[in-house]
């Protein structure tokens, strides 16, 4: 019954627009711009869907504060409408209807992870909608041929192959062919992780790499023992392991308990399963990727560089002792907007769509600028070491890496 | 597939130590959930979908005393109690209601029990994966090519210690032969003065006590996360559909074939088929007895 209401509604909505303003009437209320995302604020997805949402909060607190955006002369403040998608795929395409249809909103924000964004972003791009995502990097996301979705972030085919760059300069430089180097690895059996998967196979056939373990793992699957039972027997020189948080949490545990002592380990989600603080003596070595630094030399206006982000962003939300860079990259993307508003001036949605895809800027989150597809081509995935002493140390070259690790057993 | 029974066998068959050692540790606590599931099942006729995520639980109340410096040997007993009265109050709210119902009523009535209790604890705990350090240490043998944690070797022997206490009470206790008595015949039991609600609620509550003991004991050796109780059902009901009910040693046996199973699996199929390979042995014992009980039926005249 609702529904039936929700439909015909959203129909006489978009007549209407559509009739008397010719779909150039923008959300904008008074002098404020809304926003709309749909985030997974209950359920599996809701701990980095609350990292998200503060995210953009914080970034709209901060443009607010210092004069909002500035279109045809006139200074707007920005506001987010926000629905919880309960992190059901169904729920989040659901509530980007009713968001654009009913709300009216005519700008959004991205939900949380691949799966969610590859839900809400047919529905954008049938309303011709633009997104800016900050926490969808699959690659499958950007081969669609969308249009009016633009991601921030580094995309999955980056989160591991590059080890296999610095693991072959490393081979070079120790006198050794890249090509004799064998690799073990376990995906997770999910769009994410086997897009992760996919960029690391093709990274090693460039190399002649062999490939002598290829897992994946179930999505329910507590126990990969096997997988490095195996791994223990064809001592390879790599171990690469994804499958978000319990992926990596079920991998320190193990190879752990099972003192695995592959020369070199990487692994996704390393500081979202906090490895380093539970699993100190296997984690010592393990090299992580993160799409962030939180002292990257990277500034803009509204946030200065990394590092004052980073410190602005605990003062405003003291619970966080370590700001995941989930929440980095979501404060980007609503900058991103911002600049795509001034940059267009103007609210109509193709307009700024144009402006968006023209994006090319420096952020305390790295630079952007979009490729014809959608993804930031400007900011390269990062990666980190994790010390005796507990830290993260950034690797840039392979001279930074210490390898074999060490592992204290 | 040809590659790794070639590993297994001819380059290194020491790994098969480890796959085996590895399969009679994870089969010691699928057998106590098992254990627990038949129990329920032979003396209530209930097929408890909340089986899984009664370990869980058991483990998250495992993670929650561990917070507070109770380690985790020390949790058992006191995970037990607690999980012993929590089955009580299910009882009483849930299966008392649905025990003479047919038998979908009560798969109906666990499944949703099941959904609660997921979404209960993801309220608590969070989605995220959280585990304990029980730092036990870790033995190495065959040049550490095979690693024995002392955290797996504890937690068998808590297994064997607490199956021992379940088989002596039911066989010496007067509850016990009270429960045995109610699984035979519960009008006959009513009849010799048994209160069988009582003994209903009791076994239901021993079920209970018993998937909080597997959970501890998840808690050491695995990982624990809201929703990974569907997996521990899964398991216990393919058990309990190859051993039958009220047959403990068989409950035993295929518990522990059924780590091997799925070790081997993990190991010669790859991991994605590991979880796989407990249904596969599930629809592989359905089949048989298909077969084999094809003779003795006969038409309802």
């Amino acid at each position: 019954m609702y529904k039936k209401y929700s439909i015909a509604f959203g129909a006489a909505l978009a007549v209407s627009v559509a009739g008397v303003s010719g779909g150039a009437m923008a959300k904008v209320e008074g002098d404020t711009i809304i926003l709309g995302s749909a985030l997974s604020l209950t359920g599996k997805y809701s701990t980095n869907g609350f990292h998200t949402q503060k995210g953009y909060d914080f970034a709209v607190d901060r443009i607010n504060s210092m004069g909002g955006v500035k279109v045809g002369g006139k200074s707007y403040k920005l506001a987010i409408t926000y629905y919880d998608d309960e992190s059901t795929p169904s729920r989040a395409s659901q509530l980007t209807e009713r968001l654009i249809q009913q709300d009216g909103v005519e700008y959004m924000l991205g939900p949380y992870s691949t799966t969610m964004t590859k839900a809400v972003a047919p529905v954008t791009e049938k309303f011709k909608v633009p997104m800016v995502e900050a926490e969808g990097a699959s690659r499958s996301l950007f081969t669609q041929g969308y249009r009016y979705m633009f991601a921030v972030l580094s995309t999955s085919e980056y989160y591991l192959a590059p080890v296999l760059d610095i693991m072959a300069d490393k081979a070079k430089a120790m006198g050794k062919n890249p090509a004799d180097l064998r690799i073990s690895m376990a995906f997770e059996n999910d769009g994410f992780s086997l897009d992760v998967r996919a960029g690391v196979v093709e990274k090693a056939k460039e190399y002649g790499m062999k490939i002598v373990i290829d897992d994946k793992l179930p999505a329910d699957l507590s126990d990969m023992s096997a997988t490095l039972t195996k791994t223990k027997a064809l001592k390879p020189d790599i171990l690469l392991v994804s499958g978000h948080s319990k992926g990596a949490a079920t991998a320190a545990r193990q190879i752990e308990e099972m003192k695995i002592d592959v020369p070199l380990i990487a692994y996704t989600h390393c500081e979202a399963a906090k490895v380093q603080e539970k699993f100190p003596k296997s984690a010592q070595g393990v090299m992580c990727p993160t799409q962030w630094l939180s002292n990257l030399p990277k500034k803009d206006d509204y946030f200065g560089d990394a590092a004052k982000w980073n410190a602005d962003f605990k003062r405003a939300y003291p619970e966080y002792k370590v700001v995941p860079y989930q929440t980095a990259q979501a404060s980007a993307a609503v900058l991103v907007f911002k600049d795509a508003f001034e940059r267009a001036n103007s609210f109509d949605r193709d307009k700024v769509r144009d402006a968006l895809a023209a994006t090319d800027m420096e952020t305390f989150y790295g630079d952007i600028k979009f490729a014809p597809e959608g993804n930031n081509i400007a900011k390269p995935m990062f990666y980190r070491q994790i010390q005796a002493d507990a830290s993260y140390k950034p690797i840039i070259t392979h001279e930074d890496m210490v390898y074999p690790r060490k592992a204290s057993y | 597939m040809l590659d790794n029974l070639q590993l297994l066998f001819v380059f290194a068959p020491v790994m098969n130590v480890q796959m085996i050692l590895d399969g009679i540790f994870i089969g010691a606590v699928f057998a106590l959930a098992a254990y627990g599931l038949a129990l329920v099942w032979g003396v209530m006729n209930v097929k408890n979908l909340a089986q899984g995520d009664f370990v869980i639980m058991g483990g998250y109340l495992a993670f929650s005393l561990f917070n507070m410096g109770v380690g985790p040997i020390a949790a058992l007993p006191i995970v037990a109690a607690v999980m012993f009265g929590f089955g009580w109050i299910c009882y009483l709210l849930i299966i008392k209601r649905v025990i003479d119902n047919d038998m979908f009523v009560s798969l109906l009535a666990t499944f949703g029990l099941s959904l609660f209790l997921q979404q209960v604890m993801n309220l608590i705990y969070g989605p995220e994966v959280q585990t304990i350090d029980s730092k036990f240490p870790i033995l190495t043998m065959f040049d550490s090519f095979v690693t024995v944690p002392m955290a797996k070797v504890v937690s068998l022997l808590l297994a064997a210690g607490f199956a021992a206490i379940i088989i002596i009470f039911m066989k010496k206790s007067r509850t016990g032969q009270a429960i045995r008595a109610t699984a035979q015949d519960a009008r006959a039991a009513r009849v010799l003065g048994i209160n069988t609600d009582r003994i209903y609620a009791f076994t239901f509550s021993l079920n209970a006590a018993i998937c909080g003991v597997a959970g501890v004991l998840v808690s050491i050796i695995w990982v624990l996360q809201p929703f990974y109780g569907i997996v521990y059902s899964l398991r216990t009901f393919a058990i309990v559909t190859a051993a039958g009910l009220g047959n403990l040693p068989a409950v035993i046996g295929v518990s522990f074939a059924l780590g091997w199973v799925e070790q081997y699996a993990g190991i010669i199929m790859g991991a994605e088929w590991q979880i796989a390979a407990a249904v596969m042995v599930l629809i592989g014992v359905l089949v048989w007895r298909q077969i084999q009980l094809r003779r003795q039926r006969q038409v309802v005249r």
